[in-house]
């Protein structure tokens, strides 16, 4: 927010037009994370999403990104097509930081917030809302979350 | 962006018109909170239709506001929510428990409308 040399995609003007197969989104600030989840959507779009659909991969992108912002203060998502040929169509993002880790991952996991008992992560609901889903973690190695989402 | 708030009889009511990060989520509930007071306001509609996602931050931000709001003595009610929001929220288990939604800003009035009236000089007994 405060840094000046960030680009500030007011109103999604960042997102218009098509949009790269693949992109890697440096998550620093809180802007960058309306960058990203603004970016995944587009691409979501235009792998053939729902607009619903959409949505809800940008909502994963958001929770993904904040943790960076919250936990590791920067990072990055990553944001890919899959290439004609694969198993599955769809879109794989992946968020990687090296801040402090998450100690207990089975705890993240459970429950959603309201329901306490994660960590208010969001990392159990995203986890509920794609293919695959992956998470690498511990004290002091940083997170790389991968999760998938297939065109139905 | 920082969103407008417009004082309507002893309602204010909060437009979100472009999409908004974390930050300027927060401030819009602190001035809500505050403007409450200013303005001795009975009532908050905040028209969240220009949000592009609800995730758990937005959710528990909103919850907090509506629940910070109540303490002040006034009521809030969350309108606008799009379908694909919505689909989203539930997907991922989201919940705005104990706070009022309604469909769009005319639903929202009318829900403040209903409302029963309150003294100024504290609940009536057997309501909280």
């Amino acid at each position: 927010m405060n840094k000046p040399h960030e680009p500030s995609p007011q109103n999604g003007s960042e997102a218009t037009g098509p949009v790269k197969d693949k992109a890697v989104i440096p998550i620093r600030t809180v802007m960058d994370i309306v960058t990203a989840r603004q970016y995944g959507r587009e691409l979501a779009m235009e792998t053939g999403f729902s607009q619903t659909e959409s949505t809800l991969i940008a909502t994963i992108i958001s929770e993904l990104a904040r943790n960076i912002v919250l936990y590791a203060q920067s990072g990055e998502i990553l944001l890919e097509k899959t290439v004609p040929g694969s198993a599955h169509r769809g879109v794989v993002i992946i968020s990687r930081d090296n801040g402090p880790g998450i100690p207990d991952v089975q705890r993240a996991l459970v429950g959603g917030y309201s329901t306490s008992g994660g960590l208010g992560l969001g990392l159990c609901g995203v986890r509920r809302m794609v293919d695959e889903f992956y998470i690498d973690t511990g004290t002091g190695k940083g997170t790389t979350v991968t999760a998938k989402k297939w065109l139905q | 962006m920082e969103v407008p708030i417009l004082k309507q009889r002893n309602y204010l009511i909060a437009s979100v018109q472009a999409v908004l990060t974390d930050q300027d989520l927060v401030n819009l509930r602190d001035r809500l909170v505050a403007q409450v007071g200013r303005f001795r306001s009975v009532g908050v509609i905040l028209d969240v239709t220009g949000l592009d996602v609800m995730d758990s931050f937005s959710v528990r931000t909103l919850r907090d506001m509506a629940h910070m709001i109540r303490l002040r003595g006034a009521d809030t009610v969350i309108v606008g929510i799009q379908p694909e929001v919505a689909f989203s929220m539930v997907q991922l288990g989201l919940s705005l428990e104990g706070v009022p939604t309604a469909l769009d800003l005319e639903e929202g009035l009318a829900y403040l409308d209903a409302r029963p009236k309150r003294t100024s000089v504290g609940p009536p007994p057997g309501t909280r």
